[in-house]
């Protein structure tokens, strides 16, 4: 166990990090906006996987291009949910907008088994790929930008909620509906707006991991459990909380996985679930 | 008003619908006397799975429907009553009997364990945590050794069909009865719950914990008591149904397919409403089976299609569930007015 | 004998103090009438008396015991009943229901605890409406379904969240009279109100707050004259 060893377990942990903290901050911009935590944002992320892949091996567009692509089609993908789904059940009993996006994400993942099997794919020869020699470590080319465009989408994302006009607007529907509206802020323009970014994100995320990562139907299920223990973490509803809470995540399952056993890593990022609901249920930055 | 208060006074505490005891007590014969006319073991097993469905549903309408909380997991509970009885048979030829029962006080023991810190909280927290548990368990049993990693226990076969065995090998209507009567049993068990002094504050809890805590009840205390009910009811059913088909892997006993299903039934059937997950498991079980016949190897995709979809649709338009289709004094208490 | 003892009160949200420094008592079978502006902390003070919000500072004291912070159900296992401002009965419920609920703090048995609430709806005069749900009742009756249902807990002392507000004007002669009768079964009461007439009529005192502070306490006719009431809440009528 060489201090190199520990290190490039660190490097690896904080670039995965960047990933789950822009993942992460899609989901607490939904939930912020409307009180809903959406169960399908896994699936979400494995279809922006899909979009990127099918973009490859039908087109011939290398993920690196294809993203713009995809985070369109995500961000539609977000509306088309609100506008059919969300919009009705906003004034439902939580119990009943948690059944809901859980019947989405089931429904997403049991289509996408049924119209693309559940093989496991990969992109060949990627633009992006080899590993790169820094300072004695070696990182992996397409996970190093990866987590550098996901940090930079993260900035934008909190650049465009906090200093621009329509992100005020979102801030302000955030905080109090009723209030926004008599201002002039459409309500459910601003939700799909949102679900339009929270899903962008996710496009993003999942356009750069297409370039070195498995692609199947199930691979959202994890990111997903990451995300909701980041969102925790972070706090409910704030935005810079999901960056410190997807690094720490990041990094407590590489140096967990390296330092005790990789196949429980879903136990430690559980563990940290745990110590914050017992001792800090409003996360780092929460509103709660 | 004294005499519409001593009027009011001898009101039975239960109107009961002469529609629904009448219902129910053709229902009962039926259900007794129906393998005896060999209905052939493709039926008897539907009338199975759709018992222990229907316990399990019921389960999970406790803790949601009764109190409000939702898991994203229930079928963990499965897995462990199933384990506990296999492995203490396995290892120690300890009676499934009371198999049963241990893993029934496990099943409460982690429940109450899981409760404590996520209960207290809004019910986001307490639904992530039911799914992160779900699939750890999972991961967890995938890989003990000890119970068989992810190969599992494979009961081993009795000479002959045993009752304090639990296993029947020349038919299936030993099983049929098996489950008839933890249907049955369970059953009553919530009704008598639902309509008991732990039924009503669970009810208070789940409508408004505020104006429930300024009535005297302890809010946490009651949802943990809640979950380790539902707990306790879904544990046997593991048990017996790894009694039916006497082999228990992580797959089969920790699959998320359980935890989908339950939860769909009773939101499907009317959640909070007894009936409501024995409507959903009569409707949808058949719905499976048939699936699978027909769909053969991708018929769980398809299933799952189906469950996702209808179970948006009820968010959407019905979320009181199917049962609220029927006329309201059949399934109600009459009302005098 | 002083039933509630408030000392040194204290509560603030983010930079906002909500109560500050509030200090009273109410003797027991009393009725206290609070009276203030909008945001003047009312609610708070309740919520801080019936543990909703823990206090930053000072102490509550009921029938000889300290039960500063202590857990909404713990007060009412300690005898203190509440009503709240936004009405919250249990909706997919009915009325008899609703108040078995309450019953239920006390009893154990499911018989008494309908019979107990069947005596309390008769005295708030709901009986022929018992069945009903609670959502088809009017903002009247279920402002009585709220009083029926902490009655039914059996406070010593009943904390009402302005239990006349947006009632049918015909309806409030006989919300008073109950909240007489309430009195007269030895309950003791503190009433948030902003119907001056009634406060003044059924108050043995009142306790004024403004922004957060006591400004005065004291018997009716001293607090109608009292310059800080009057200029904080009453308003002057300028006589030409």
């Amino acid at each position: 166990m060489t201090f190199e060893i520990i290190l490039q377990a660190i490097v690896s942990g904080l670039m995965m990090g960047l990933i789950y903290a822009l993942i992460a901050a899609g989901l607490s911009l939904i939930f912020g906006l409307m009180n809903i935590v959406n169960f399908a944002h896994g699936e979400h992320l494995m279809l922006s996987m899909f979009s990127s892949f099918w973009l490859w091996q039908l087109l011939g567009l290398d993920p690196l291009f294809s993203i713009p692509i995809t985070i369109v089609l995500m961000a539609f993908c977000g509306v088309l949910t609100h506008y059919l789904l969300i919009r009705y059940i906003l004034k439902a009993k939580m119990l009943i907008q948690i059944c809901a996006t859980f019947g989405l994400s089931i429904f997403i993942r049991a289509l996408a088994q049924f119209l693309w099997t559940p093989d496991f794919r990969s992109v060949d020869q990627p633009l992006l790929e080899g590993r790169i020699e820094i300072a004695g470590l070696f990182i992996g080319q397409p996970q190093l930008i990866a987590s550098g465009v996901c940090l930079l989408a993260f900035a934008l994302l909190y650049l465009f909620v906090s200093k621009t006009e329509t992100g005020l607007a979102l801030q302000a529907t955030a905080q109090d509906r009723e209030a926004a509206e008599i201002l002039g802020i459409p309500s459910n323009r601003m939700f799909a707006l949102g679900w339009a970014i929270g899903l962008g994100c996710v496009g993003v995320a999942g356009g750069m991991m297409t370039n070195y990562f498995f692609i199947f139907t199930d691979v959202g299920v994890n990111f997903a459990l990451f995300a909701f223990v980041a969102v925790a973490l972070g706090g409910f509803g704030s935005i810079i909380g999901c960056l410190y809470a997807g690094i720490i995540i990041g990094l407590v399952e590489s140096l967990g996985g390296l330092l005790i056993d990789p196949s429980f890593k879903l136990l430690y990022v559980f563990a940290i679930y745990l110590l914050i609901v017992i001792y800090k249920p409003q996360g780092l930055f929460g509103r709660y | 008003m004294e005499n519409l208060l001593s009027q009011a006074r001898q009101e039975p505490l239960w109107n009961t619908n002469r529609n629904i005891v009448v219902g129910l007590a053709a229902l009962s014969l039926f259900l007794v006397v129906f393998p005896l006319f060999g209905p052939g073991p493709f039926y008897l097993h539907l009338m199975i799975m759709i018992f222990m469905y229907a316990v399990m549903s019921q389960s999970w309408n406790v803790i949601a429907g009764l109190s409000g909380q939702i898991s994203l997991g229930h079928g963990a509970f499965f897995g462990i009553g199933a384990y506990a009885s296999s492995y203490l048979y396995v290892q120690y030829g300890v009676s499934p009997w009371l198999g049963i029962l241990v893993g029934m006080f496990f099943a409460g023991i982690i429940a109450i364990a899981i409760g404590i810190p996520m209960l207290r909280l809004s019910g986001h927290y307490f639904a992530i945590a039911t799914l992160l548990i779900g699939i750890s368990i999972q991961v967890i049993f995938q890989r003990w050794e000890m119970v068989g990693a992810a190969s599992g226990l494979w009961i081993p076969l009795t000479d002959e069909s045993s009752w304090s065995a639990l296993q029947f090998h020349d038919s299936k209507m030993p099983y049929y009865y098996l489950f008839l009567g933890f249907f049955v049993v369970t059953y009553l068990l919530v009704w008598r719950l639902s309509s008991s002094k732990i039924g009503f504050r669970l009810r208070a809890v789940r409508d408004d914990p505020q104006a429930a805590s300024s009535l005297g009840i302890d809010i946490s205390k009651y949802k943990i008591i809640a979950y380790a009910i539902s707990a306790v009811i879904m544990a046997p059913m593991g048990s017996l149904f790894a009694q039916y088909i006497l082999i228990v892997d992580p797959e089969r006993m920790f699959s998320l397919e359980i935890s989908i299903m339950v939860l769909l039934m009773t939101v499907l059937g009317g959640i909070g409403n007894i009936w409501g997950p024995l409507l959903g498991v009569a409707i949808l079980i058949p719905l499976s089976e048939y699936t699978r016949i027909y769909f053969g190897g991708t018929g769980s995709a398809v299933d799952l299609i189906l469950y996702g979809l209808i179970l948006m649709l009820i968010c959407v338009f019905r979320p009181a569930g199917l049962i609220s289709l029927f006329p309201k004094h059949w399934i109600e208490r009459e009302k005098q007015r | 004998m002083n039933i509630l003892s408030v000392e040194g009160l204290g509560k603030s949200f983010g930079g906002i103090r909500a109560n500050h420094d509030i200090s009273f008592a109410i003797g027991q079978g009393e009725i206290l009438g609070i009276i203030g502006p909008n945001g003047a902390g009312k609610s708070t003070l309740f919520d801080l008396i019936t543990g909703y919000t823990t206090p930053d500072s000072g102490k509550v004291v009921f029938d000889g015991k300290d039960i500063t912070g202590l857990r909404p159900d713990k007060i009412c296992n300690q005898g203190i009943g509440r009503t709240f401002q936004k009405l919250k009965p249990f909706a997919d419920l009915t009325l008899l229901e609703n108040v078995m609920i309450g019953a239920f703090a006390r009893e154990n048995d499911i018989r008494h605890a309908r019979d107990k609430a069947l005596e309390i709806i008769d005295f708030v005069d709901l009986i022929e409406k018992r069945h009903h749900f609670a959502r088809e009742l009017s903002t009247g009756q279920r402002k009585r379904l709220e009083l029926a249902r902490a009655m039914a807990t059996e406070p010593k002392l009943l904390l009402m969240d302005e239990v006349t507000g947006g009632v049918d004007q015909r309806t409030i002669p006989g919300l008073v009279a109950l909240i007489q009768k309430m009195k007269a079964s030895g309950v003791t009461i503190a009433t948030i109100e902003h119907n001056i007439n009634i406060i003044m009529e059924i108050s043995d005192n009142i306790l004024a707050l403004d922004q957060g502070q006591k400004i005065a306490f004291g018997k009716p006719a001293d607090i109608q004259n009292d310059e800080r009431v009057i200029d904080a809440y009453l308003g002057r009528v300028d006589v030409a």
